[in-house]
Formats: C-alpha cells, structure tokens, sequence
C-alpha cells in the first residue's frame, strides 16, 4: 500500500513568455490522496495534463510503478491507469447518464450490461446514480457522479481531480469524500486539485504546492495550518478582507414575487423571490451552481425583463428597463462568466471600460463617444485595482482570470453604484487577486451601497456577507443572518429546506 | 510540422499588411495559372493590373474605375456594418434592384415635366426601395427568429422577377417600339445622374459613396451605435449586458444596408445604366460581400478594395479582348484574390510555429 504509483522527476514545460512547469518532482503513493495546491497560472492544470498525455513535457521523466511513463495521448494514460475528472464537465445535457458514459469508453458493452454495470458501481462506491435519467435535469452533483463513474468504471490506479467540490453543496462533499475514502483503501491513488485549504486539510495525505511552476513545498496538510499554506501558494502574507461593520441603511432593493422562466432550454426558472436589501448591506446568496444564480443576476442587471414591479429600487419600479436605464439609477451588475458576458475578449480594456461605463461616467454626449475619457477610466481602474497589465490599449483576453476579474469588478467598484451584484466574483482567481476583489465589496458597503454577493463558495460567503440566503431550484430562502449560521443549516438551506425548522439539526 | 499557436492579442502590423500580401500571392499564383493557360504570365498580370491605370487607353479606362467602383463601395459599406455584427444581408442584389426600380419609377413618373426637384425625389424613392426590401428578412427575423441569410438570398430572387415584370410591363418605354426596357434617362434632363465633372467618371452615386465611407468612419470609431454593433459582433452576450437591444440593432443594419444598396441601384439606372431593362443587374450585389471583407469590414480598406475589384474588373475585360484569355480564368482570379485574403488574414490572430516531430 505504500508503494509509489508515480514518480515525477524534472518536469519542464514552457509556453511562449511564460514556464508553465519549472522542473517539478514529487511522488505520488499507492492508496494516498495527494493534494496539488497553487494559485491560478501557478501550472497545476499543465502538470496535470502531462500525466494525462494532453500535453507533453519539454523534458523530465515520469514513472508509473518503475516503468517509464511518457503518454503521448489520453488514451495511453487511460490504458496506464490514469482517469480524469475535469472542472468542467464533458456531458451531453439530451443525453440519458449511460449514453453519456457509453460515448467516453473505447468499446461500450451492450446498454443493459452497461446500465447494471453504472449501479453496481455507483451503489458500491455511495454515488447513487439511475443510469437513465437525462443529464439534463440532474443537478451539478450527480453530474459529478457521472463524471466519476465514467471514470470508475475504468478501474483506475490514478484518479485525477480538478476542483471537485466547486459545484457541491456541503452535505454532497462529505459524500464524495466518503468515496474517496473507499477508493484509497483499494489502493488507488488520487491527485487533488483544489485551493480549499480546509478541504484539503481534512482529505489529503500529503501536499505539493505551486507557485509560478516551481515546486515550492511538499507537506503533510493534517499537521500545516492553513495559513502557512496559503502563504507558501501565495508566497507573501495574506491580507483577510476586514469589514468596517458599517451602519445599515434603508432598504434600497426590494424584489417581491419575482417570477421569470429562463431565458436558455436547460436553465432554472426564478420561482417567487423576495428579498429586500439595506444600504450598506451585504448579502450573500449561496446555492449549488445551476439553481438559479445566473437567472437571478439577468433579471436584476436588466438583460432579462421581468414584471415592473417585481424589483424596486429606492421605491421605483424597474423591473422593465434596460440595463443602462438601471445604472443610471444606480443598479449595476457583474455576471459570472468574464469572456463573452462581462467582458468582450478581441476588444480592449478601454472599448471594455466603455461596456458598463458609458452613463455614469458621461463617456458619451448625444451617441458621440469621448475616448480621452473612457481610456482614462480604465486607466483608474487598472491602477486601483492593480490589474497587471501593459497598459489599455491592450485586449482583455491577453489578461489572465484574476486580473481581468478585477478589472471587471473593479469597472462597476469605481462607478459609484447604490446597489452592486455580482455572481462568483472570485471564481478561478488566485488568493490574493481574490482578497482584493473582496476587500474592494466591503468598502463600497462600508461607504454605503448595498451589495449582493452570489457565489458558491461558501467561506466568501462567510466572509463578506452580512446576511445570507440559498437559491435552490430557482426558489431564494429566507435570508438569515450569517453570524451564528453553521455549515450544516447553510447545507440544509441550500438542500431547499424552505421554512423548515433548521435550529435542531 | 507546422503548427498553429494562438496570439494573445491581435498583430495590429499583419492586420495592415495581409491585404497587400493576399495580392502578392494572387499575382504569383494567377501567374501561374496564366501561364498554364499558354499566355505570357507578367503580360497577363500587367494587362489586369497596369494597363487600365497607366496604359495607351487610360484615359477611357480610368473614369470606369470610379464607376465600377462607386456601387460596389456604396453597397460593401452598408454590408460591412452588418457583417461586423453578425447580421448577414447576402441579399444586396435584390436591394440594389428594387431601388433602382423605385428610383427610376420615382423619376418617370414627372416624365415629361423638368423640374430641381425630382433627382432629389427619385434619390430618396431609390433608399426608401432598398430599405423596404431589406427589411422584410429584418422584420421575419426579429419576429419569427428567421434566418436573414436565407431570406435576402432568395428576396434576390423574386426582386429578379420584378425587374423583369416592370421593364416589360409598368415602366416599358411606350416610345420603345415594343422592346423591353424602360425610357433611358439619358434622355430626360431632370432624372438624369450626370458626371459632376465632365469625363471623370465621376457621377453622384460616387460622391455618395465617398460621403458613407466617411459617415461609417465615424459611425464605428465615434459613436455609440457603431460600438454597439461592434461589440455585437465580437460577443453578443455583453452586448446584452451592455444595453444593446439586439432587435433594434438587426433592423438598424439591415436598413442602413438595404437603404444604400437601393441607392447605389438608383444611380446606377439614372446614370450609367440609363435604364431599367431585364438585364440591368450585373452582380454589384454579390461582388460587394467580397469587397467588403477584401476591405477587412473598415471603411477605408472598403474604399481600396472597392477601387481594386473594379481594377480586376477592368483589366479582367481587357485581358479577354487583348490576350484572349478565357473569362472563367479572370473570374477563377478574382476568386484567388478573396481566397488569399481569407487565407493571410489567419496571420492575425495565430502565429505559425515549425515543430519537430516527436517519437510518440
């Protein structure tokens, strides 16, 4: 059992202006889960596609059980032992869970072996999983299980996973940890990709930690604080978001019975939300990926309409206008996605300054545009906001996550808004880009606007918000406040326990 | 092996020089072609390239630049908004006809009275034409989510038929001894596009031409509208989120292109056409699309390529009638010339790598 499955001894990959993997080496044992932990473009994600055969190293060597190991492609690996879970799913929404599984494997058996095959494993393993249901309708957690059984069902030396409980509401990690567990008294090994500190502390048996494609450190999680890791990932101390704790205000949004089916064929549809929102508040909502939280933020920025009076902001009805008649009230919005929503990737950071900022910061009189004005607005903002960049002229898409997000948050931040959302405002960013983004929406509450929070990772929640609320199937909970609130009434709230008794869990 | 690798941002340097090195390749290769064909290769790419500009008839051949030209950039400039927004208007043809028609039948009906005001009517009638035509695909798009690439090619279609019909019906010159067609304009003072100056080519349709390069200029690089339909283009969900309202902005650009391909239908009929006959469409409609991303969408590059197609154009018809080349290989050429362009314009964004093989 304490063998070692893989060795990795040297590894070097570079890419055009940057060294993705600096020489790394680390072994990973037979039957250990081994956690891999580094900010964003720390190399985690190319270390990992080396061992899976996307990518291939420069040089270095790898071992599999003493013999030599270099796959020049996925299916070689897949052949070595190797199985993958990615962060993003690979699932066909039309398709039932055993075609989708049937499509990943090399020679499929007959549906019904296959179909008796998913729930036998999935049942020995605590994932249960009907095999024909439409992956449509399942929620990102059981979407995990296909994933994972996909994966299984290979019987892997070596299963790779990449953020795994991004999507998961607490009670589903305890499950999938639960898993893990049997897997690794099997014997197999399994490389963790994560920045949850916590997690890891609880799961992992030993750690190698990234910083800018160099192995700075191994460690064994269960006796490292969290902190000294995060400062090893980091490599500076960390700075926690502190808030001012300042006075609430009078209520500024108020949503009452918002209702709107979903603009996209597999979305969630909004079901009765209410929620009122003070000045200076900030709320999180919180909520399994796919609940709502995306509908949530188009009906608020104003890209999907809804019933006038359905959002009131400062007593007048907007639920009809657009998004721009709404900033110029004060409601500004930062969706989820950075390329492609909050931002135009071919377009530079001065066209995209110009995305949400042409009214409240007058960059245009009668349809005319002043550029002097917009490229100095972005200008502001990359300096506040230390996005790192060459200057603003430059495209978005040149700018790695966590940047670009800071130039996104930090674009509706410098506006001055009365109400801010945002939905995953620190979603793939690294810490310390992440702490900014934080700090940056507890001064704007502190100085008086109200924020809405959503986000799925519920230590941000935690850590920002005033207040807190799930979103589950399009329907929004009570808002509780969120001092004093456990993980396992955030676990149930999010589960969809509406005005259900939590306090005695 | 070579390898495509991915810019992190766009070469501003390869934007400028690939038009120039699409027609580099087009000269070599057509070249090549030319002298598969038995003809002298640099007498063919000088005839198409040298001979309308510099050579023993220049004189004549210079003014048709600007008249084959003129349309081809009127209507390339409406077409390029769209494009850059995604909005496809393939049916620039049909516009172009109906406002021909609309603008001639505009005029006729003042026959034989002569008045100031009539080209001015018959100016307006041909842009009303055009813009009613393109705003059939528009409206069943944003209604019924059709597809405008589809509606307009086939609107191409019936606008045919109408030509047909109305120069052998409504607009038939009574005068005309039975043969189809309408009045030549020619001949009517008030209705007639006459060159602002005398031998130059250069008639109003140009003029206009000219004033929508400078007006979608400032339109894309100034203004609000502009941004909005570039920003559609390059990502139509922050477009969303942006404010743009994605219906207003698909009867904006096909209207605008519908609008000046009508315009460059009806100078066309009251001037170097003269009238409406069944023939009276020479493909400007199609050949614009070509113009208009052999101009990279960019007002500017709309104006050279514009000048440039009209060049092949030109010289193409003289290299038939002197070199006695084939007319297929002079349009096989000009294909090349878009082929090379779509081919360079890769550079832009990717960059080539040679790789070594490696043992798998």
């Amino acid at each position: 059992m304490t063998g070692t499955l893989l060795k990795i001894d040297g590894l070097t990959k570079a890419y055009p202006g940057v060294v993705a993997n600096d020489a790394v080496s680390f072994e990973i044992k037979q039957g250990e889960v081994h956690a891999l932990l580094g900010e964003n473009g720390a190399g985690k994600s190319t270390l990992v596609k080396m061992i899976y055969g996307l990518v291939k190293p420069d040089s270095g060597t790898m071992e599999m059980r003493g013999a030599p190991f270099a796959p020049p492609e996925p299916r070689s690996a897949r052949a070595a032992g190797v199985a993958m879970v990615f962060q993003h799913f690979s699932l066909f929404d039309a398709l039932d869970v055993a075609e989708n599984i049937a499509l990943g494997m090399e020679n499929p058996p007959p549906r019904r072996d296959l179909a008796a095959r998913i729930r036998e494993t999935s049942e020995a393993y605590g994932l249960p999983l009907d095999p024909y249901r439409t992956v449509g309708d399942l929620s990102a957690g059981e979407r995990q299980r296909v994933e994972i059984i996909r994966c299984l069902l290979q019987d892997p030396r070596l299963l790779i996973m990449d953020e795994p409980t991004s999507v998961l509401t607490p009670q589903e990690v305890e499950i999938l940890f639960e898993t893990l567990r049997k897997l690794t008294a099997e014997g197999v090994a399994i490389l963790y990709i994560s920045h949850k500190l916590e997690e890891i502390a609880a799961l992992c048996d030993a750690a190698t930690i990234l910083r800018l494609g160099k192995n700075v450190g191994t460690c064994v999680p269960s006796e490292t604080s969290a902190r000294e890791m995060a400062e090893l990932m980091v490599g500076t101390e960390l700075q926690t978001p502190k808030s001012a704790g300042g006075e609430m205000g009078e209520v500024v949004l108020d949503v009452s019975g918002l209702s709107m089916s979903s603009p996209s064929a597999f979305g969630t549809p909004l079901r009765n939300i209410h929620l009122r929102l003070r000045a200076g508040e900030v709320l999180g909502i919180g909520g399994v990926a796919g609940n709502g939280q995306d509908e949530l933020l188009l009906a608020l920025s104003g890209e999907a309409l809804t019933e006038a009076d359905a959002i009131k902001l400062k007593g007048q009805p907007v639920g009809r206008l657009s998004p721009n008649a709404r900033r110029a009230l004060g409601l500004l919005a930062a969706p989820e996605e950075r390329l492609g929503h909050a931002a135009a990737p071919n377009m530079s950071l001065t066209e995209n300054a110009l995305l949400t900022g042409a009214v409240r910061k007058n960059l245009e009189n009668h349809g005319f545009l002043n550029w002097t004005r917009t490229r100095s607005f972005a200008e502001e903002i990359i300096e506040r906001f230390d996005v790192r960049t060459p200057g603003p002229e430059n495209a978005a898409r040149s700018l790695s996550g966590g940047n670009l997000q800071k130039f996104v948050i930090g674009r509706e931040v410098l506006q001055a808004p009365e109400v801010l959302v945002v939905n995953q405002p620190t979603w793939g960013v690294d810490a310390s880009a992440a702490a900014a983004i934080r700090q940056a929406l507890l001064d704007l509450a502190a100085g008086g606007a109200a924020v809405i929070v959503v986000s799925q990772d519920l230590d941000e929640i935690m850590e920002v918000a005033d207040n807190f609320a799930a979103l589950n199937e399009g329907r929004l909970t009570e808002t509780r406040p969120t001092r004093g609130l456990t993980i396992e009434q955030i676990g149930l709230m999010m589960g969809g326990a509406h005005g259900m008794e939590v306090a005695h869990v | 092996m070579l390898k495509l690798e991915k810019r992190p941002q766009p070469s501003k340097a390869y934007a400028y020089t690939t038009p120039f090195l699409a027609v580099l390749a087009t000269m070599f290769f057509g070249g090549l072609l030319f002298m598969a064909l038995g003809k002298n290769p640099i007498e063919a790419i000088l005839t198409i390239f040298w001979e309308p500009l510099f050579g023993e008839f220049a004189f004549y051949y210079r003014p048709q630049l600007l008249v084959k030209g003129g349309p081809l950039i009127l209507i390339a400039i409406g077409l390029s908004l769209g494009f850059k927004a995604g909005i496809w208007n393939i049916g620039a043809e049909g516009q172009y006809i109906v406002g021909a028609i609309c603008g001639a039948g505009a005029g006729l009906a003042f026959y034989p009275m002569e008045a100031w005001f009539i080209f001015p009517i018959m100016i307006l009638a041909g842009a009303f034409g055009g813009w009613v035509w393109a705003m059939i695909p528009a409206l069943l798009k944003v209604k019924f989510q059709t597809n405008e690439i589809l509606v307009s090619l086939m609107l191409v279609y019936v606008a045919e038929q109408l030509l047909a019909s109305m120069s052998l019906g409504l607009l038939k010159n009574p005068e005309g001894h039975g043969f189809p067609g309408s009045r030549n304009l020619k001949d009517y003072p008030s209705a007639f596009n006459e060159e602002i100056i005398t031998g130059s080519g250069m008639h109003w349709g140009v003029l206009a031409a000219f004033i929508a390069v400078i007006f979608a200029y400032v339109l894309l690089n100034r203004h609000m509208l502009g941004y909005s339909i570039r920003l559609t283009g390059e990502a139509p969900r922050a477009a969303k989120f942006s404010s743009v309202n994605p219906a207003r902005l698909i009867l904006f650009c096909l209207g605008t292109s519908g609008a000046l391909a009508g315009l460059a239908g009806m100078f066309e009929v009251s001037g170097p056409a003269g009238q409406i006959s069944i023939d009276f469409n020479v493909g400007y409609g199609f050949t614009a699309i070509i113009v208009a991303f052999l101009g990279r969408l960019h007002p500017v590059g709309i104006l050279f390529a514009g000048l440039l197609m009209a060049l092949t154009y030109i010289g193409g018809e003289i290299a038939q009638s002197n070199l006695g080349l084939p007319g297929a290989a002079i349009q096989l050429f000009q294909g090349m010339l878009l082929f090379f362009l779509l081919a360079v314009d890769l550079l832009t964004n990717y960059r080539i790598k040679l790789v070594r093989k490696e043992a798998a």
